[in-house]
């Protein structure tokens, strides 16, 4: 994985003497003592972080969290005080107005979250915006962007005014404005917020569908959790300017660094979230279709000391075979599993939430957790599944 | 008291007399432009029969207005103008009118432009607007007299002085108003100043801006009217007279007149400002 842009000590300070709230900062003073003593705003403070090409990094914060702020001093919108910023290793904090234009132009795509969309131009006319400042012929520009109106599923709008369009249909001009541009990293400041529930669900999916297509480098803006854990690839908590936890989506709600990220992710169900894939165990051992007989079968279960075993073939997944079965067959002088294999087992596959795997297990237990290839990934009998829930309850609802 | 007086009347008549003695190339140079152009513009209307003018006039509203009611208006007012007798002077109005509009904005809209992109020249230029508008209108005659003696240019000078404060106010208003968010969007795409100029700011300010300049030709049509009393010709003209020789009968015909000038402009401006609209939310 290649960094793409490095964040390093990055500092936003608010007012006409920043220096004076970096040296009371650096002091240990809160936010809102700096602000008293010296009328200098903290926007953001000693922020450290690192994007990696192709991946979806969610800032997420509560309003005035400073996360805006963030994303507008990775483009330079807004000038950060103190720190460094690299985008493929060039730092570009000391570009001149030319050079960060022509990155503006040529790097970033940036998504508004009122979109932004300039209301005296057709959409067309606003998705070709940025090819028309960098002076792209006419009918270069046209094609251009209407492939990415194409992209985001606009064709036949293109001769509308941003007014004629849903909210929703709005957003896509916004999308589609900043692809046209085939840009390496994707702003989007709060991208969906605006959007109401139903339509914000779809332009996620979308947004993720359209990403496995593109492959940009997206730092995408947030404050709903939701949004978060299903876009972000890695997920940025803050709180007053500064980083509270960082890491991934299951990180993040396993093991919140603190109270401020535990009352964030508070809402949201933990069973929704916590799929096959985290609460499986891995199989200790499988019986072989091909080579083991009963004997085999019974020895592999008794070192796993399990009653019960699958039974894979050519790495397929064929059934379960259990002791009692297994003893009997010995007894009757069978020499291969044909006979005693159960093949109706209950499979599930590894991003099944653990919400539907409760009745599954009330019904069979183990299990069995396979990929789409029919592949065995994991077994999940009732013990473990309680002991991951209560786990993510005790680490959660503690507050 | 007399000793401690500040010398603020002394100040202006010394710096208009400075101004005569040595800048009068500018001054002359300002006469010969106005004067000509004035002197032109009304022979070239005067060379037309009044009916094909009428006709014009009519044509004209309609295309710019499209609307059938301002169109008509436009040809029965303008055949009572003639009517009555007024031809002449309303043509002189007229070329006036349009003379001093234009130098209003072609001064004014850059001055709003700088307005609204420089607050120290916004911080200057406004409380200077609002002296200017406050400042009774006659009082723009007088140093008109001394640059450019009595005549039509000493008049479109002090009209382009009295009309122009709407055109930058409402420019700067126009521009500012732009939502911050499209002006970072416009920056985020890495827009040059005068891109954003060009491509967002000013065509968002449009209505805003075509607001200003309905105000500034009206301004400048009662301007014109009471600069007839250093010398401008036409309707103000005929009104200023009609008041020396106590005609009211005059002096009523050449108001009526002056009326539907200035209802035909101001109908045609608004509906030019509420089309872009129009257009804009289709």
């Amino acid at each position: 994985m290649t960094e793409k842009i490095v964040v390093e000590n990055l500092y936003k300070i608010f007012g006409a003497h920043p220096e004076k709230g970096l040296k009371l900062y650096q002091e240990g003073f809160s936010k809102d003592d700096i602000m008293e003593k010296t009328k200098q705003t903290i926007g953001i403070a000693d922020v450290s972080f690192t994007v990696n090409e192709g991946e979806i990094l969610v800032i997420m914060g509560l309003s005035g969290s400073g996360k805006s702020t963030l994303v507008r001093c990775i483009n330079r919108l807004i000038e950060p005080s103190y720190g460094k910023i690299f985008l493929d290793g060039v730092d570009i904090t000391g570009l001149s107005e030319e050079e960060l234009r022509k990155l503006r132009q040529e790097r970033f795509g940036m998504v508004f979250q009122h979109f932004a969309l300039f209301p005296h131009r057709t959409v067309l006319k606003n998705v070709e915006y940025g090819l028309e400042i960098q002076k792209v012929p006419p009918p270069v520009r046209r094609e251009k962007a209407m492939q990415s109106l194409e992209q985001v599923g606009l064709k036949g709008w293109e001769d509308s005014y941003p007014e004629q369009l849903s909210g929703g249909m709005q957003q896509r001009v916004g999308l589609a404005r900043a692809l046209a541009l085939d840009p390496d990293i994707m702003l989007m400041d709060e991208a969906f917020s605006a959007l109401d529930p139903l339509i914000r669900r779809d332009m996620q999916d979308e947004l993720l569908d359209l990403q496995e297509r593109v492959q940009k480098t997206i730092i995408f803006i947030s404050h709903d959790l939701d949004e978060a854990l299903k876009l972000g690839d890695r997920i940025i908590l803050m709180k007053d300017g500064k980083i509270v936890q960082e890491g991934a989506a299951e990180d993040i709600l396993t093991n919140p660094a603190d109270e401020y990220v535990e009352k964030f992710v508070e809402d949201v169900d933990i069973s929704k979230m916590i799929t096959a894939e985290t609460v499986m165990k891995n199989p200790i051992q499988v019986a072989s279709f091909a080579h083991d007989g009963p004997k085999a079968a019974l020895w592999k279960m008794k070192q796993a000391g399990i009653s019960s075993i699958f039974v894979q073939h050519k790495s397929r997944l064929q059934g379960l075979v259990s002791a009692d079965d297994a003893v009997q067959a010995l007894k009757e002088g069978v020499k291969d599993l044909t006979g005693i294999l159960q093949t109706d087992i209950t499979t599930v596959l590894p991003d099944t939430p653990a919400s539907e795997l409760f009745p599954l297990l009330a019904e069979s237990s183990p299990v069995a957790v396979v990929n789409a290839e029919g592949r065995l990934k994991g077994v999940i009998v009732k013990g473990t599944l309680l002991a991951a829930l209560s786990e993510g309850v005790s680490n959660n609802g503690t507050s | 008291m007399e000793h401690l007086r500040i010398p603020i009347g002394r100040v202006i008549e010394l710096s208009i007399d400075l101004f005569t003695e040595h800048f009068s190339f500018i001054t002359i140079a300002f006469s010969q432009v106005t004067e000509n152009g004035i002197k032109y513009l009304v022979k070239a209307m005067m060379f037309f029969p009044p009916w094909t003018l009428i006709l014009i006039f009519t044509g004209l509203a309609w295309y710019l207005s499209r609307r059938r009611g301002i169109a008509l208006f436009a040809l029965i007012g303008l055949a009572l103008i003639w009517n009555m007798g007024l031809w002449a002077p309303t043509m002189s109005t007229i070329a006036l009118v349009f003379i001093s509009t234009l130098m209003a904005i072609l001064i004014g809209m850059p001055l709003g432009i700088v307005s609204a992109l420089s607050q120290a020249a916004y911080r200057i230029i406004m409380p200077i607007l609002d002296v200017m508008q406050t400042m009774p209108a006659f009082v723009y005659l007088i140093p008109a007299i001394p640059l450019f003696g009595l005549g039509p240019v000493g008049a479109i000078f002090s009209t382009v002085i009295f009309a122009m404060p709407p055109a930058i106010r409402l420019t700067c208003l126009g521009i500012r108003q732009v939502p911050v968010e499209l002006i970072e969007a416009a920056d985020a795409f890495g827009s040059t100043k005068s891109q954003k100029l060009f491509k967002l700011q000013l065509p968002m300010a449009t209505p805003t801006i075509m607001a200003g300049i309905n105000q500034t030709v009206m301004l400048a049509l009662s301007m014109v009217v009471i600069a007839a009393m250093i010398g401008a010709k036409g309707l103000g003209g005929e009104v200023w007279k009609a008041i020396q020789r106590l005609q009211p009968d005059r002096g009523f015909e050449s108001g009526i007149a002056i009326v539907i000038i200035a209802m035909i402009f101001d109908r045609i401006m608004q509906r030019i400002g509420n089309k872009k609209e129009e257009t804009e939310t289709r």
